[in-house]
């Protein structure tokens, strides 16, 4: 995608080469400026603190999906784990469940859910796109089974304060810490380690990536339990932070995710991506949405940006690369 | 599509045994067996509940199936080229509203009118969805799902907290859900007449024989001459123009429609044709089939309900028979190739 669209071709335009990393990092530092303008209340520790904050769940997921998406598969179910664990720990707390006991199910229950997608996609040889849109309603329909409209809200306060509190003495929350941690790890599996490699090796060519002797099957299988487990993790935080297990928990955060990651330069086709790339496209549309949000635009209006930075993540450097070849074209002519 | 399993050898001969023959004569014939299927929900929830078979629980399914049938054919045209359009959710829900407002305008718009409106409504959406995705080269997956927030976001800020209520509707028009032609609801009968004319188009014109031509292999349908992006173009403006109408009638059937209309119907959709054998891979399936696949889910949900089962437990029911279908299909699919594929090697 981005950072491979334009094959270069003469030394002006060598120069001006950008990379998709460095063109999302001008666009954060203009979206920070943007909010800056919008609102004087932006730039305070205290929102700084609500923009890391509120995409803390979507960040985590989205380190898996990039894993995932790299491979050239899908995992549309995010959310509906998510939502799955936030019921079943619900469920396992009224059940009188101490709570590290309840919250390790919860992680063995997205590791199951994960399995499952994970077995349907490498086993029976499924499209991943088709059995994780099945997985979706299923495990959303799971925690509807589960907790049904109601609600769990009297989880210890020795726990939700974690959702609320911040890291010693700065404006970053607490469960934005595991964000950063994750973000590291992941970073320097997929970038600095052979099976980082083999990712892209299976997302480019999963045949070829087979024949020169990368267990394709079984790293997949491992990538969807993975996924399941992070959401899961995530679907505790989210808990947490909102103090309340329900079913519907997170819906709709699976669009969230994969636009966050096709928007920090994964191609969908797999193959092709960075997660500083994705990291970067995060915290831009965490700073876009809270921005807005200060000048009172709903939320539900500001979809229409979550959908205009996917479609141009995909669009612009198309456009790009079809103006460089007419360019290139021309100037093959003029030289005859 | 945009993403396959990769073509790589499975273990699937030892998943997929050489098949019975009436196994085989229903892979071959899926409609059949989703009928089959079809009688025997319809027939165990009435012999459980016998007032499951009255004619308002049936005449309900069928008004509640006809809106979820009209935009699975449409998704149908759409996966047939191994495009999805995720966005028909956020088009019904844009159109149900604008004729609403144009009730609220012109109290007295005769019914094709706004029926009419509707179809352009969705025509407009789905111009765009074929734009980018034909034109802008954008996969449709990605488009679609940016268009699913772009309409919807489009639809808040123009709602913004309003609502149409069915009072601003005129009677002819909410006729079109309470009234029948012949014992049948007329919004059913104006499904059944698009599905029918869309049946007919898919399987006996040139035109609809490209879009399995394009699904099924769309390097070697341009190497035969057909024009892949117009008729990839025409199959988005299809399923705009049929979400568009789907929201005129969804306004007709319930009367009360709001920013938030139809939202996550598109979920509903792709379950329906993919239950209805339509292969998210391009290439196969049938209005036929999508239409007995959103039949059989909407029939669930209505069971459901009379079978006092709670209603939680819809959205699972729903989910694993998507999977199931999905894992039948493609299995069934695979030993009909290696069946062929010995045929071709030893005789």
């Amino acid at each position: 995608m981005a950072n491979a669209a334009a094959p270069v071709s003469s030394p002006k335009h060598r120069r001006l080469h950008l990379t998709w990393e460095v063109l999302l990092t001008f666009i954060l530092l203009g979206s920070l400026a943007f909010g800056r303008l919008l609102s004087p209340v932006f730039v305070t520790a205290d929102n700084l603190g609500n923009v890391l904050l509120d995409i803390t769940e979507i960040s985590l997921m989205a380190l898996p999906m990039t894993f995932i998406i790299v491979m050239g598969e899908i995992d549309l179910s995010v959310a509906s784990v998510l939502g799955a664990s936030s019921a079943l720990m619900g469920v396992l707390w009224h059940m009188g469940l101490p709570m590290p006991v309840a919250m390790v199910l919860v992680v063995v229950g997205g590791a199951a859910a994960g399995l499952l997608n994970g077995w349907l996609v490498v086993r029976l040889g499924l499209p991943s796109l088709a059995v994780t849109i099945g997985t979706l309603a299923l495990f959303r329909g799971l925690a509807y089974v589960l907790l049904g409209d109601q609600a769990v809200a009297d989880f210890p306060a020795s726990y939700t304060a974690f959702g609320m509190d911040t890291l010693a003495g700065s404006f970053i929350p607490l469960p934005f810490t595991i964000v950063v941690v994750g973000a590291v790890l992941f970073a320097t599996v997929l970038h600095a380690t052979p099976f980082g490699r083999s990712l892209y090796a299976i997302g480019a060519n999963a045949s070829a990536a087979r024949f020169s002797g990368i267990d394709v099957q079984k790293i997949k299988l491992r990538m969807f339990i993975l996924s399941g487990i992070v959401s899961a993790i995530a679907g505790i935080i989210f808990t947490l932070r909102f103090t309340s297990a329900r079913g519907d928990n997170g819906e709709g955060f699976e669009l969230a995710v994969i636009a966050a990651v096709l928007f920090g330069g994964v191609s969908i086709f797999g193959g092709r991506g960075s997660l500083y790339g994705v990291l970067l496209s995060l915290l831009i549309v965490g700073v876009l949405r809270n921005a807005l949000t200060l000048v009172d635009v709903s939320s539900e209006t500001l979809t229409i940006v979550t959908g205009l930075l996917l479609l141009s993540s995909v669009l612009i450097p198309n456009l790009v690369a079809s103006w460089r070849a007419r360019q290139d074209r021309l100037s093959i002519a003029a030289k005859r | 599509m945009t993403l396959h399993a990769d073509m790589l050898p499975r273990d699937s001969d030892r998943l997929a045994p050489p098949l019975p023959r009436w196994l085989a004569h229903l892979a071959k014939s899926r409609e059949t067996a989703l009928f089959v299927v079809l009688l025997a929900l319809i027939a165990c929830t009435g012999l459980a509940r016998p007032q499951f078979l009255n004619l308002q629980n049936l005449r309900d399914v069928l008004l509640n199936v006809s809106i979820v049938a009209l935009l699975t054919a449409g998704m149908t045209v759409v996966m047939l080229m191994r495009h999805i359009d995720l966005s028909v959710g956020s088009v019904v829900g844009i159109s149900a509203y604008g004729v609403g407002c144009l009730f609220v305008a012109f109290p007295h718009l005769p019914v094709f009118i706004a029926l009419a409106a509707g179809i352009g409504i969705g025509l407009l959406a789905g111009s765009i969805n074929a734009a980018l995705v034909a034109l802008g080269r954008v996969p449709s997956l990605v488009a679609t799902l940016s268009t699913l927030y772009i309409f919807r976001g489009a639809d808040y800020a123009w709602v913004s907290g309003g609502q149409i209520n069915a009072s601003s509707l005129p009677d002819a028009f909410s006729k079109l859900a309470t009234g029948s032609v012949l014992g049948i609801p007329t919004l059913a009968l104006i499904a059944a007449i698009v599905l029918a004319g869309l049946a007919l188009y898919l399987k006996q014109y040139r035109g609809g024989r490209e879009y399995y031509a394009i699904g099924s292999n769309p390097e070697a349908a341009r190497l035969a001459g057909i024009q892949v992006e117009r008729r990839v173009m025409a199959g988005f403006l299809i399923s705009g123009a049929i979400a568009g109408l789907a929201g005129a009638l969804w306004l007709a059937r319930f009367g009360t429609v709001d920013a938030s209309t139809a939202k996550g119907i598109e979920l509903q959709v792709v379950a329906a044709a993919v239950v209805g054998s339509v292969a998210i891979t391009g290439g196969a399936g049938t209005i036929l089939g999508a239409t007995l696949g959103s039949l059989v889910l909407g029939v669930i949900s209505i069971a459901l309900v009379v079978l006092r089962i709670s209603p939680f437990w819809e959205q699972a029911i729903q989910g694993a028979l998507i999977v199931a279908a999905v894992a039948i299909d493609t299995l069934l699919a695979r030993s009909l190739a290696q069946r062929m594929m010995r045929k071709r090697d030893h005789g």
